[in-house]
């Protein structure tokens, strides 16, 4: 090694913050995850330099699948303004020097905290979900051991265990979000804390949808076109719901919406949750009316 | 027809056994955990395992319900081979036409789910999907065993020792398994309760026409319940044969031993 690249190495990133060794044991992971879709791949999670629930996970796996030509986009519940998403994506322009958007349609490669975007994704176009637990059977079944041997047999009476005890306590499946999927049949998944809204945009994507968990150090995956379908009753059917109410800025009433307390006297608003997305159909219909 | 007829008649008109054993055997090291254990168990008959503790008889029922893998011998469950058998289907037969009642609750009930999800899991995990249909098999199962309907949303952490045991029962049966193992299902419970807990189970026996291998050292409880009886000492079976056969004409000095040794009141 010559002093030259010494210096280099201490002072500037390898692409992407991991090194070459790490990216390619990660790549290994997902695409036997993509072989097989729904199945949680092991990996030796790197320690990153951020605290384990602020996506380490879809942090890793983003470095693994970056290029210098892709143009990255990250979202925290639908926005690209909050403080995960600006600092995971201050932390590829500074390692990686890729180019950032905030426009779904424009990036590559989509970083996301619990939202799939409005915008329907295409084929040019990778979703990397940070997950938190990966394993959809963990508060069922505690052992580790256990719940890989319910996967492996496909035992999954336990799941619908689940879903029944919410329904005799509750009336209705409670889960307004990780609601567990099946993923082309064979692999009970969750889909990371997307709320049920996003679930049916997880069957049929386009795009490659890969799930990173770095605590739990797990990948998962779904391939292109893959079919999800979420678990529910014949007589207490899925049903993928939202506020019922009309976007505050621009008037949607397809997108997913958050509600803002505005004051102390009880007002409040209804906005979307993709921030592309509402910003671009608001500055539409201003150009219309011109 | 009760199951004792039903048993004997399956044995006269030289019906295929349910359950056959030959020369089973599991070690642990150079221990002997059970030795050259065999028997057959007929639709409808119930088999007691008596003896005292360290006697291998909690060992010859996990090996037979697929716990442990046994180092020697064969187990053929309605002529299927158990031990060669892949471990899905094994698994798939021990949650549908097999059923395990443990000792403590603790270990076949879960104790954060209902009553009613608990009699549920095994109709989920053989693929029920209709939420109104599993609960109205649950309050059905919850009636059979003497438990109150209206507890159907209950967590058997909120039951008595008796209920839990029966919540088990009912836990088990509600998928109509042709055979089952208990391990000391009345230990633990008083008197009355054990009373009442033989009663029902007796009936369920005869009613649902159920094989059982009933593991237990109480000789109170295979005297009511068994059919059959197996007397197990240090790994080895010493005497087998009709349960009032052995109790009342023990022949090995063991089981006379056993026989002798229980109070009178």
């Amino acid at each position: 090694m010559t002093s030259q690249t010494s210096l280099r190495e201490t002072e500037s990133y390898n692409f992407a913050y991991l090194d070459e060794q790490t990216k390619r044991m990660l790549r290994r992971a997902i695409l036997k995850a993509l072989a097989v879709p729904g199945y949680q791949v092991p990996f030796a999670s790197r320690e990153m330099p951020m605290p384990y629930g602020w996506g380490t996970g879809g942090v890793q796996v983003s470095a693994a699948c970056l290029t210098p030509e892709d143009r990255l986009k990250v979202i925290d519940q639908g926005a690209d303004d909050t403080t995960n998403a600006v600092s995971i994506r201050k932390f590829f322009q500074r390692t990686a020097g890729v180019e950032v958007t905030e426009a779904t349609t424009g990036a590559t490669l989509i970083q996301t905290r619990h939202r799939i975007p409005e915008t329907p994704l295409t084929e040019d176009q990778i979703l990397v979900y940070q997950v938190p637990i990966p394993e959809p059977l963990r508060f069922l079944e505690p052992r580790e051991t256990e719940t890989r041997r319910m996967h492996a047999l496909e035992e999954y009476g336990l799941m619908h265990v689940k879903l029944y005890e919410d329904i005799a306590r509750h009336g209705e499946i409670t889960n307004s979000y990780a609601w567990p999927v099946m993923a082309e049949g064979r692999y009970v998944m969750t889909p990371s804390p997307i709320p049920k809204f996003d679930n049916p945009k997880l069957s049929d994507n386009p795009a490659v949808q890969l799930f990173g968990a770095g605590r739990e150090a797990r990948i998962h995956a779904l391939p292109p076109y893959t079919k999800v379908v979420s678990l529910d009753f014949e007589d207490h059917p899925f049903v993928a719901s939202k506020a019922d109410h009309a976007c505050d800025i621009c008037g949607s009433h397809e997108s997913y919406l958050d509600e803002v307390i505005t004051d102390d006297q009880g007002g409040r608003m209804f906005v979307c949750s993709d921030t592309d997305f509402c910003g671009t159909r608001s500055a539409a219909l201003a150009a219309e009316r011109g | 027809m009760d199951g004792a007829e039903m048993s004997i008649y399956a044995r006269m008109k030289g019906a295929e056994p349910l359950l056959s054993v030959r020369n089973l055997s599991k070690f642990y090291g150079s221990r002997i955990g059970c030795a050259d254990v065999s028997f057959d168990l007929y639709p409808g008959e119930v088999l007691g395992i008596v003896g005292e503790s360290g006697s291998g008889k909690s060992t010859l029922l996990s090996c037979l319900a697929g716990h442990q893998t046994p180092d020697e011998g064969r187990i053929a469950f309605d002529g299927r081979d158990m031990i060669a058998m892949a471990e899905p289907e094994r698994r798939r037969l021990a949650r549908s036409e097999q059923a395990f009642v443990h000792q403590s609750p603790r270990d076949g009930l879960r104790m954060g789910v209902s009553a009613g999800g608990n009699i549920g899991e095994r109709l989920m995990a053989v693929g029920a999907r209709n939420y109104g249909a599993i609960r109205e098999t649950a309050l059905d199962w919850l009636g059979r065993v003497e438990i109150d309907g209206a507890r159907i949303d209950d967590r058997p952490s909120a039951f008595s020792g008796g209920m839990q045991q029966r919540l088990q029962i009912a836990r088990n049966l509600v998928t109509a398994p042709r055979l089952v193992f208990m391990d000391e299902p009345t230990g633990g419970l008083d008197v009355s309760v054990q009373a009442r807990l033989l009663d029902l189970l007796r009936g369920l026996v005869r009613d649902l026409g159920l094989s059982v291998v009933l593991v237990t050292h109480d000789l109170a409880v295979v005297r009511l319940l068994a059919h059959r009886l197996m007397v197990m000492k240090s790994g080895h079976v010493v005497e087998q044969g009709l349960t009032d056969q052995v109790l009342d004409d023990p022949q090995h000095g063991y089981t006379q031993l056993l026989v002798s040794s229980v109070l009178q009141v």
